[in-house]
């Protein structure tokens, strides 16, 4: 029943189907590996700052760093509701590498006040929405988003990243029929890495295919080979532009591999394989990317390895700032709570106020 | 002026607002054409199109979850739960999503929205049609309750919480939707949340309720008054924020407080109410702090009338607590 999965470059990089090559600018392309790069540079340094116990936790992104392409693909002004797994797609959409260090401390700087776990953020500024922990209950609120583009009549998509996991939330199967009955200009992305923690794709659904879930929501649906930047960027754009023009949403399951651990809390050796592990670390989304570029002379050899020492020195520098700033005050517990501070609130920070610490 | 009663006072607000703002959505089930099963919503799919008067699918989540990514992008959402006995499947979007978004994100995204939903016994509705479960939501942080008891306040308490830059959860007491009409003003008016309303001025004891149990409330202090027990009555409006000042003028100056709320008596709003009077103002009380409150059975259908606190019960209370 599956659709064809869209691949445009092979396991190794090399470029199997001309026809759908997208024309991207080189400065894009280059950004978009950067990105990429500095993704696998910040789980490097979030797992050691972590086991340092300098942060309290760490979210990794490995092997999934090609969705880095859904920023190119997608206008700045559309909003991205992430899992929390799409640090790349903020980043290149400018949100500052600074903020995002100070967000792991949780330090002064950090713009959720020292209240998400490291990894969990978001920036209004650049349209990318504050994730929870829940899985799944951002799909339905991306498409309530998206309804509120289409009756405004705006010219964007709202776009959704979840798991294979969350395809079996209550929230995935709300989402996904509101968007698709009230016709919304909404991009479904699931990124499927075969495994929610500890349980693998085949007991989180019978299906054949996770795409084949689009047919009984009436929707489009196409599957790419999620590591493979260039099929990401089309699927993407396809899925775009079908939505601005009143089409309707697109589910897009993109078949990728969580390479690391779940999050610093979790040892997947318990439940899968090294040899499994090892295939998947074959088909590395920047490697594949990186062959691709440096034969479109948008890289040279050696370029990733500057530029990995490049970033490298940044978030040292970075990571020494962040490491010494406070973190917020006691005062700021019920900020946030309301806009404007109630009197049983205001009376509870009173009491909580005699025990800050000098 | 209008002659109205609460559901016609709650239709009068959404059609004001709707027509002052377009940025205004409503959004439910049955709330076209049906004009939502007690007809709240009458007329406005007509006046306002699909668009804005939406017929979702049949999920409270979905509908929650939806009004959600409408409030964080600037629309104001209206969402309508047919009975409060559905929006269980919604709680995790209320609870995690709309209440914390504020929060979690260090006050860059809100999620201003209205949640109405109909609520409370006494309309031979069984189970499924008759819980009161505000003191559920008034346990999670970030979220506004509000209750009216009659027309006038449900048109005024309704449009505060539309423009309220913070998520409302609006109960209506489905019981007195009809029972009676008042004069309520065509013109733009509101009710402030977070302000009880002191219904009755007495000088023995304090008798706070909301909702429909108002009514039994003040049935209960007329009695009362006919036995010469002068009893001042509190109508609190909204539970969160609560008016804690009103109570505590009140008791202070009547030394006796019994609250009255029809949902079960184990951790109700009325343990709270019971708590907080025993906190601030225990060196004033002459009598035990009282509660006539629903019980601790899944709600029932013949037998609601004993379930439900009777003008008869409340009177107890209230001699119980004057002879003390």
């Amino acid at each position: 029943m599956t659709t064809e999965r869209i691949r445009i470059l092979d396991d190794e990089g090399n470029l199997i189907n001309t026809d759908l090559e997208p024309k991207i600018p080189k400065t894009k392309l280059k950004k978009a590996f950067e990105t990429m790069v500095l993704l696998r540079l910040i789980d490097e340094k979030g797992i050691k700052l972590q086991r340092q116990g300098k942060v309290s936790f760490h979210i990794f992104t490995r092997g999934q760093e090609a969705h880095v392409a859904a920023a190119l693909a997608l206008n700045d002004e559309d909003w991205i509701y992430p899992a929390y797994r799409e640090h790349g797609l903020a980043l290149y959409r400018g949100y500052p590498l600074e903020d995002l260090v100070n967000h792991l401390f949780a330090n002064i700087k950090d713009k959720h006040k020292g209240r998400r776990l490291p990894g969990l953020f978001g920036s209004k500024d650049h349209n990318f929405v504050n994730p929870s922990a829940p899985i799944g209950t951002q799909v339905i609120q991306a498409a309530g988003t998206g309804y509120g583009m289409k009756i405004r009549g705006e010219n964007t998509v709202s776009t959704v990243f979840f798991g294979d996991g969350a395809t079996s939330s209550n929230d995935f199967h709300s989402g996904m029929n509101f968007g698709a009955v009230t016709k919304s200009p909404v991009i479904y992305i699931c990124q499927n890495n075969q495994w929610a923690i500890s349980v693998p794709l085949k007991y989180q659904t019978a299906a054949d295919s996770i795409v084949d879930k689009a047919i009984g929501y009436g929707m489009n649906g196409l599957q790419i080979d999620g590591n493979d930047f260039l099929a990401f960027y089309v699927a993407v754009s396809q899925a775009r532009e079908r939505a601005v023009r009143g089409d309707g949403p697109t589910l897009i399951e993109s078949v990728t591999y969580r390479v690391g651990p779940h999050t610093s809390s979790d040892d997947p050796s318990v439940y899968r394989s090294e040899e499994e592990v090892k295939l998947w670390e074959k088909k590395d989304p920047i490697n594949r990317f990186e062959k691709y570029l440096i034969s479109k002379q948008v890289l040279k050899n050696g370029d990733r390895d500057k530029l990995t020492k490049k970033y490298d020195d940044e978030l040292n520098r970075l990571i020494d700032e962040a490491a010494k700033l406070p973190k917020f005050g006691l005062e700021t517990l019920f900020d946030d709570v309301f806009e404007e501070m109630p009197e049983f609130l205001e009376r509870q920070k009173a009491e909580i106020l005699q025990y800050k610490e000098d | 002026m209008v002659d109205t009663n609460i559901v016609g006072a709650i239709n009068m607000a959404l059609k004001e607002e709707m027509e002052r703002d377009n940025n205004v959505v409503i959004l439910g089930e049955d709330i076209g054409k049906d004009g939502g099963v007690f007809r709240a919503t009458q007329g406005l799919i007509d006046k306002f199109g699909r668009d804005r008067v939406l017929d979702t699918p049949l999920s409270e989540s979905g509908i929650i979850g939806f009004a959600t990514g409408l409030a964080l992008y600037g629309v104001r959402a209206i969402a309508e739960i047919q009975f409060v006995d559905f929006i269980w499947p919604a709680a995790d979007q209320i609870i995690s999503e709309v209440a914390k978004f504020r929060y979690r994100s260090g006050g860059e995204y809100t999620c201003p929205m209205v949640i109405r939903s109909p609520y409370g016994g006494g309309v031979k509705g069984a189970h499924y049609h008759s819980q009161s479960p505000e003191s559920i939501f008034a346990h999670t942080a970030g979220l506004k309750i509000v209750i009216p008891s009659n027309p006038f306040d449900a048109k005024g308490l309704l449009i505060s919480a539309i423009r309220d830059s913070d998520p409302v959860l609006f109960l209506e007491p489905k019981r007195i939707y009809r029972a009676f009409t008042e004069e309520v003003p065509e013109d733009d008016y509101t009710v402030p949340l977070g302000k009880a309303n002191v219904v009755k001025e007495g000088t023995d004891l304090t008798l706070v309720s909301y909702g429909s149990m108002l009514h039994v409330t003040l049935e209960a202090a007329s009695l009362a008054e006919d036995e010469g027990i002068s009893c001042e009555v509190i109508d609190l409006r909204s539970i969160v924020p609560l008016d804690l000042d009103t109570i505590g003028m009140s008791v202070m100056k009547t030394g006796r407080f019994i609250s009255v709320t029809e949902a079960p008596k184990t951790s109700g709003f009325s343990a709270e109410l019971s708590a907080l009077v025993a906190e601030n103002w225990i060196e004033y009380m002459e009598a035990p702090i009282l509660r006539v409150t629903g019980y601790d059975t899944p709600f029932p259908l013949t037998l609601e009338s004993f379930y439900l606190p009777t003008p008869k019960r409340v009177l107890d209370n209230i001699k119980k607590s004057v002879s003390f």
